[in-house]
């Protein structure tokens, strides 16, 4: 009984020892996706970004929630629309997901956010939606080409 | 008596706004001017928007109004019709006496003294100058005070997580919802989804406009064949009002 004990206390004291070198090795600084393009420039320059960003996210939210003031400049879905885009295998990283523009940072200084739980985490070119003229649109489409094989028949 | 202060000052506003774009532009269409804001101006009380709907117009069965609705903000169905998020309902009316039948669209009624309003203990139903009614998701809490106040039965809770929401609409479990008037279009000068659909398959059953301006569509029709309220008992001066009831 002893003897485990005394077993367990060294392996808890080797863990101690190991592990601050081992996760500080484990964490690399987040990436994070520059937009493409020339000439192409964030709306301050990214050393006030990284400090103030929220604050100007919140300033805007305000504003447009209660006064209706729709400038684009510092709202969210453009900082959205800039920075997240599909990675070579053509997927898009979820809010959720370590490599997700906001996220890479949150997840480093272990700052949640909220913003995702009702705003979209990618620009709104890459998603699909299932519309009522799209539908009626491919309806036509499959009528239209039945005709044309079917000889005019239809 | 500051509600009639208030009154007087709104409809001296509303007069010199159109007084204003009749000598700036004269011959241009005189509601459109007069409501076009720039994108950094903030909304002013000038200005209450409103929508009347023709009972007698709105055919029963149709639901091109609910689907532009759902379209336009996005609202996904979990097959659960008792919860399932909606900001329009088709509702059918029959007299007993008579059998005679009707349907409307009901949607929030952006009354001018909101119930929904009253009972927030967040402050996150409120309403904006103009006269939209609205939920900020951001100080919601998802008690759902406003769902048991509202006589209209006009808001959605959201139960289930959301991804992929729309530019218009965002929202998440949660919180509640609902009617914005589609704001993201008035406030860009548009119609909502809902009166561009109702014109656009050219049932003409709603007209979207200001109600402060008296040389508006809404305000000249509402002049001629009225506007009743659905529950005026309760006196809310709502700003949804329907023609034919």
């Amino acid at each position: 009984m002893n003897q485990r004990f005394l077993r367990l206390f060294f392996i808890l004291g080797g863990l101690m020892i190991l592990l601050p070198a081992k996760s500080m090795a484990d964490t690399p600084f987040p990436t994070i996706r520059e937009p493409e393009g020339e000439g192409v420039k964030c709306v301050q320059p990214e050393e006030e970004m990284r400090r103030n960003h929220m604050d100007y996210i919140l300033h805007q939210r305000d504003k447009t929630v209660h006064e209706g003031i729709r400038t684009e400049t510092y709202s969210l879905a453009k900082c959205i629309d800039c920075h997240v885009e599909p990675d070579e295998s053509g997927k898009i990283a979820k809010h959720d997901d370590k490599e997700h523009f906001c996220n890479s940072c949150h997840e480093y200084t272990s700052v949640q956010i909220d913003c995702f739980e009702c705003h979209a985490d990618r620009p709104q070119k890459y998603i699909k939606r299932d519309s009522k003229k799209n539908a009626l649109q491919q309806q036509l489409n499959k009528t239209l080409s039945a005709r044309d094989t079917d000889g005019g028949n239809l | 008596m500051s509600e009639q202060v208030n009154d007087s000052r709104r409809n001296f506003l509303a007069k010199a706004a159109v007084a204003g774009t009749v000598t700036i532009a004269p011959g241009v269409l005189l509601h459109t001017a007069a409501i076009a804001k720039p994108d950094d101006e903030a909304v002013t009380n000038a200005t209450r928007w409103g929508m009347l709907i023709d009972t007698d117009k709105c055919a029963k069965g149709c639901t091109d109004c609910v689907d532009a609705c759902n379209e336009e903000h996005a609202l996904t169905g979990f097959d659960r019709p008792e919860t399932d998020a909606q900001y329009i309902r088709k509702v059918t009316l029959k007299e007993k006496s008579t059998g005679h039948e009707l349907s409307l669209p009901l949607m929030c009624q952006h009354c001018e003294t909101a119930p929904c309003v009253d009972v927030c203990p967040t402050g996150a139903s409120f309403k904006r100058v103009d006269g939209i009614v609205l939920v900020d998701k951001h100080i919601c809490i998802g008690c759902r005070y406003c769902m048991m106040a509202c006589p209209y039965k006009a808001r959605s809770f959201i139960h289930e997580v959301i991804e992929n929401q729309t530019l218009a609409a965002p929202r998440g479990k949660g919180t509640v919802e609902s009617c914005t008037m589609c704001v993201h279009r008035v406030d860009k000068d548009g119609i909502p989804a809902c009166v561009e659909a109702c014109t656009e398959e050219e049932h003409d059953a709603m007209i979207f406009g200001d109600i402060n301006d008296p040389q508006s569509n809404i305000s000249k029709s509402m002049k001629k064949h009225g506007g009743k309220q659905i529950r005026a008992d309760l006196r809310l001066n709502t700003g949804v009002r329907y023609q034919g009831l």
